[in-house]
């Protein structure tokens, strides 16, 4: 059997000495009414063919030409070191560095990645990871629950929808008040969601850029939220943060991310990495693992896990939070990203993703019909226009010749059927963006 | 080394009752039982205090505890030399230690004398 | 060594994309940029491969040490699988693709993965149903705790608690927490859950019950028929907490035996690695009548044989997960399941449980072993046979990592003192085993002439003990505080 290295000799002699007749007699306590009804499995293959197999299940994946589709989660390079080292199998085959001595490497790279992401936000203190952008934003909407006592959280539609269906389905047994303040036109309503805090306020969301793409400062709004006694969530984009302002320049108190953009693949939806920092008052608040710094005997730094006390092993119910196991090789691969790229290979990206955004915009907004969403609001590297036809129009005609032009913000906002959410990373070619309105505008005659 | 002035509830909180007010702390046993202290949190100055009721917290490095108020009572002032020296608690646990001093609200009751608290700790030390 | 942020040398070129026509000043108004630098470093690709190699090094792992972490299944990862998960076809695939009409030919094959995972899934466990969005154990027992109160609350009943054992997990209690339900702990007894100190706290307002079996001990529950029939009695749910499911592969399917919900660890028995604590992937299965509060989406197959995503079921709990849970591990269990089969799965188990009750008896005479019978995949020791010698199971754990090997999980599970809880696996052999036991029956030796020796281990790694209270009380968490 493969993976298994014991020989029929090596069975014989260890169960001489477990004083055990045979293997099965060790599963004597599974009675016969407790056996399977069946376990009717494939039979094993070899590692040639299973690679075959998943070789040929690849391949049905027919790759499009280009792609324009976001949504949150974008197409970026990822340096090729960013491979090479997460792949050493000192850090990817150890589990969470629960005896600190043997596990410096994987402490002192996640205490570089919460430094690392805290210089993104601004904000001072940031945990090891959750599992992703979404369930990030639920744990910081709980840590503002604990913190303030109060129930109700005012959310921003221009919150990206998955993490609010995310938000909905996490809070249903939690007797929250989640409270929608809609968009106006893909930007957030700044007015109407600072009227909306109350003194039962636990928190404001947002998100910068929005789901629309849609950048704002939202300064105002987070005093307004301090003054009423409740806490600024922002989930960022972290690419962004190398040029937008930071939520700790608008005065949040916890800024959230996806930091899939920071070296992880799209992935088909995972492993990504729930990004959260947050101010000091909050620290305490914070769910999952931290890695401090700290001396040993001889007095030399060293790195462990800290604040356990917050965590379930310890606190069981009373827990932050239930979770445990994170992200952590994909925090490390965000670091290797960070580190590689660098603070001016991070600007440079930023800003390729804008320029090309605004060229993509110019170029498509200059077809008859076609209008962005919002207007003159300033956006990042993401946009939304209106079609004249259904969104699902064009999509279904365009990748049909192998080009995916965004997503259909019809699919979670009524009202906005022809409208298409369009991106743009460092790696889309302005040669690319030219060939897509000119498709554009041909599907459109 | 249970001293006999103060008042014992059996969640290992100690109260030590002058007139209308009483200076509130963790025992000794609570302090070796959960190791060096690393964080406290207390309610603030002004909150209302239930007796038998969670007020607040010690964290240690492997182990958390909630503390429950001894008596009924208003905050009047915290020992605010706890948040950046916690090992206070563990080094004086009746005196620098102390966390809270409250305005009664009502008599103190269900609390215990320094012999009783004392076979407290012998059964939970077994 | 120091932080990768100290070595940082102003203009020096990294893996930089060109230089853009345009910047962030030139396209949007001034008050939505940022004030300050990011203060990212400035190093060389060669700046950054020689400090992260350097940093791996200071790390043990399942391919350079063996690795006996109980309850962690800490078996080999093949890395066939990791060539597997990092085909392109898979790695570039937009999520939202199925969510887009006319794109579902651009992700046939990945949806055909996530289909055939959960069938194979099924068919291992005896459930109706899996989802695998769940991304880590954790994240598993959440969504079966929040879908246990989907049921509840669907049917009308009024059920407030979950009954956690006191030798569980401590997920299990916090999981059911943020599901809404209050935690009823249940006493064990020698071991294992006993039916009359199960009546003590069973009543009607049990919603379920969250189990481990074999349990944190390595044993089996024995009574488990009797506790099956009980909890149906109150119309309350079992809960299978699958993180020792490697002991009962191909043995016996939770679903078969009354089950009604399970979580399974891709990242324990099927082989995926653990990456320094994550990502992982949880999947939940569940018996017929809870499949309709699964989340969405879920992965469906037309008769054309085309797969695509359905988000029609009402009844579902509705989004744990953006997408489709940690994709890219779900392709290695996938691979791993496939290589091994039905047998090879099998094979699995047996050669887990025969490794965990050799090595429990050769440990047995030197370490107390409380509940000291056949075991499944792990075993629980105990150091407190030590204590004369003023030796801790710390202390122990600590010499283990001075001759090589990760130390056992220690300190749990919380019902036995000075617990030493020792999870070998199929995958090692017989004579790491063997040296293995050598090792730890000289480290206990050598305690016993000169606890000095132990009590300040380790001492050939880059770090000696840790102090873990000015860590807690300093809070040092970056580099600029």
């Amino acid at each position: 059997m493969p993976y298994v290295p014991h020989t029929p000799e090596d069975i014989r002699r260890m169960l001489e000495v477990i004083g055990a007749p045979s293997v099965e007699s060790l599963f004597a306590e599974i009675g016969p009414e407790l056996r399977p009804k069946s376990f009717n499995l494939p039979k094993g293959e070899s590692e040639m063919d299973v690679l075959a197999h998943m070789e040929e299940l690849a391949e049905k994946n027919v790759r499009a030409s280009m792609s324009f589709l976001g949504a949150g989660f974008y197409d970026h390079h990822i340096p090729s070191a960013v491979d090479a080292l997460s792949m050493r199998s000192e850090f990817y085959t150890a589990y969470t560095p629960y005896q600190p001595e043997a596990s410096q490497g994987s402490l002192q790279a996640i205490f570089e990645y919460q430094t690392a992401v805290t210089r993104l936000t601004g904000l001072p203190y940031a945990n090891a990871s959750v599992y992703d952008g979404g369930t990030a934003l639920f744990e910081a909407a709980m840590m503002a629950v604990r913190h303030t006592g109060r129930r109700k959280l005012v959310v921003c539609e221009a919150v990206s929808p998955i993490y609010r269906v995310m938000l909905n389905t996490y809070t249903t047994n939690l007797h929250l008040t989640l409270v929608t303040v809609p968009h106006k036109k893909g930007a957030c309503d700044l007015a109407a969601l600072a009227a909306a805090i109350d003194a039962e306020t636990a928190a404001v969301i947002v998100q910068n850029p929005n789901f629309f793409g849609t950048v704002a400062d939202f300064t105002a709004l987070f005093d307004a939220t301090r003054a009423a006694g409740a806490v600024s969530i922002v989930s960022v984009y972290p690419v962004l943060q190398a040029v937008l302002k930071t939520p700790a320049e608008m005065g949040a108190d916890i800024a959230t991310a996806e930091g899939q953009s920071l070296g992880l693949p799209l992935s088909f939806g995972g492993p990504y990495l729930g990004v959260m920092t947050c101010s000091k008052e909050l620290i305490r608040q914070m769910p999952g693992r931290i890695v401090g710094r700290t001396v040993d005997t001889q007095g030399r730094t060293g790195y462990v896990l800290t604040l356990q006390a917050r965590e379930q092993h310890i606190r069981r119910q009373r827990a932050t939070s239930n979770i445990c196991s994170n992200q952590a090789l994909c925090a490390l691969r965000a670091l290797l990203y960070l580190c590689l790229v660098g603070q001016e290979g991070l600007t440079r990206t930023a800003n390729l993703c804008l320029e090309r955004a605004h060229y993509a915009a110019e170029r498509l907004t200059a077809i008859p019909g076609v209008e962005l969403l919002s207007g003159c609001a300033p956006f990042g590297n993401e946009f939304a226009v209106t079609l004249p036809v259904n969104a699902y129009q064009v999509i279904d005609k365009l990748t049909g010749r192998g080009v995916v032009p965004g997503f259909p913000l019809g699919r979670y906002y009524a009202g906005l059927e022809n409208a298409l959410l369009v991106a743009c990373t460092e790696k889309t070619s302005m040669e690319s963006i030219g060939i897509f309105a000119e498709m554009l505008r041909g599907c459109l005659k | 080394m249970i001293p006999n002035d103060l008042k014992y509830a059996k969640s290992h909180e100690w109260a030590k009752i002058e007139g209308d007010v009483a200076t509130i702390g963790i025992t000794q046993f609570a302090q070796e039982q959960l190791g060096d202290l690393t964080f406290i949190d207390l309610p603030k100055a002004g909150a209302a205090l239930t007796a038998g009721q969670e007020m607040g917290s010690v964290e240690s490095v492997k182990a958390a505890s909630e503390i429950y108020a001894p008596v009924s009572g208003t905050v009047l002032e915290i020992n605010a030399a706890l948040e950046n020296a916690p090992e206070a608690v563990n080094q004086d646990p009746y005196g620098a230690g102390w966390m809270l001093k409250v305005k009664l609200s009502a008599e103190p009751a269900d609390l215990l004398d320094a012999a009783a608290y004392a076979d407290v700790c012998a059964a939970e030390a077994h | 060594m120091n932080t990768v942020f100290k070595s940082s040398v102003p203009g020096r070129e990294g893996i930089w994309p060109a230089k853009p026509e345009k910047s962030a000043a030139d396209l949007l108004p001034g008050a939505l940029l940022r004030g300050g630098a990011t203060n990212l470093p400035s190093l060389s690709e060669l700046d950054v491969v020689r400090h992260f190699t350097n940093l791996s090094r200071q790390n043990y792992g399942v391919d350079g040490n063996f690795y006996p972490l109980g309850s962690c299944t800490m078996k080999y990862n093949p890395k066939f699988a990791e060539t597997a998960a990092a085909l392109p076809g898979f790695t570039r695939l937009h999520p939202v693709l199925p969510q887009l009409k006319g794109a579902g030919r651009l992700c046939q094959g990945a949806l055909e993965v996530l289909y055939e995972t959960e069938r194979l899934l099924c068919e291992i466990c005896g459930m109706k149903a899996f989802t695998l969005q769940p991304m880590a154990g954790a994240h598993g027992e959440l969504t079966g705790v929040m879908i246990i109160a989907a049921y509840h609350r669907d049917k009308g009943n009024k059920k407030t608690k979950i009954i956690v054992p006191d030798s569980a997990h401590g997920t299990n209690p916090a999981s059911a927490h943020i599901a809404g339900f209050d935690v009823v702990n249940l006493t064990t007894r020698d071991g294992i859950i006993e039916p009359d100190e199960l009546a003590k706290v069973l009543d009607d307002d049990v919603a379920g019950m969250m189990m481990t079996c074999p349990n944190t001990l390595g044993l089996f529950e024995r009574n488990l028929p009797k506790i099956v029939e009980m909890l149906r009695s109150v119309d309350a749910l079992l809960y299978y907490d699958g993180a020792n499911l490697n002991a009962i592969m191909g043995k016996m399917r939770v679903g078969d035996v009354g089950f009604d919900v399970v979580h399974l660890n891709l990242h324990k028995t099927f082989a995926t690695p653990h990456g320094g604590g994550g990502p992982g992937a949880g999947p939940v299965g569940v018996s017929e009548r809870l499949a309709p509060y699964l989340p969405i989406s879920r992965v469906e197959k037309l008769e054309d044989g085309q797969f695509f995503l359905n988000y029609d079921y009402p009844k579902s709990i509705g989004y744990i997960a953006p997408f489709y849970g940690n994709f890219g591990v779900v392709l290695k269990a996938y691979a791993y399941i496939l290589r091994l089969g039905g047998a090879g799965l099998s094979r699995a188990t047996e050669c887990a449980v025969l490794a965990a009750n050799y090595l429990r008896k050769r440990l047995d005479k030197v370490l107390e072993v409380p509940f000291n019978r056949t075991c499944m995949h792990e075993f629980v020791a105990s150091a407190c046979n030590m204590s004369d010698c003023h030796v801790r199971a710390l202390d122990i754990a600590k010499a283990l990592l001075d001759r090589g090997y990760h130390a056992p999980t220690i300190y749990f599970p919380l019902i036995v003192k000075e617990a030493l809880m020792f999870e070998p696996t199929e995958t090692e052999s017989l004579e790491t085993l063997d040296t293995f036991a050598d090792d730890l029956i000289d480290i206990l030796k050598e305690a016993e002439k000169d606890p000095e020796a132990l009590t300040g281990a380790p001492r050939t790694l880059p770090v000696t003990r840790l102090d873990e209270t000015r860590a807690a009380r300093n809070m040092e968490l970056t580099d600029d505080l």
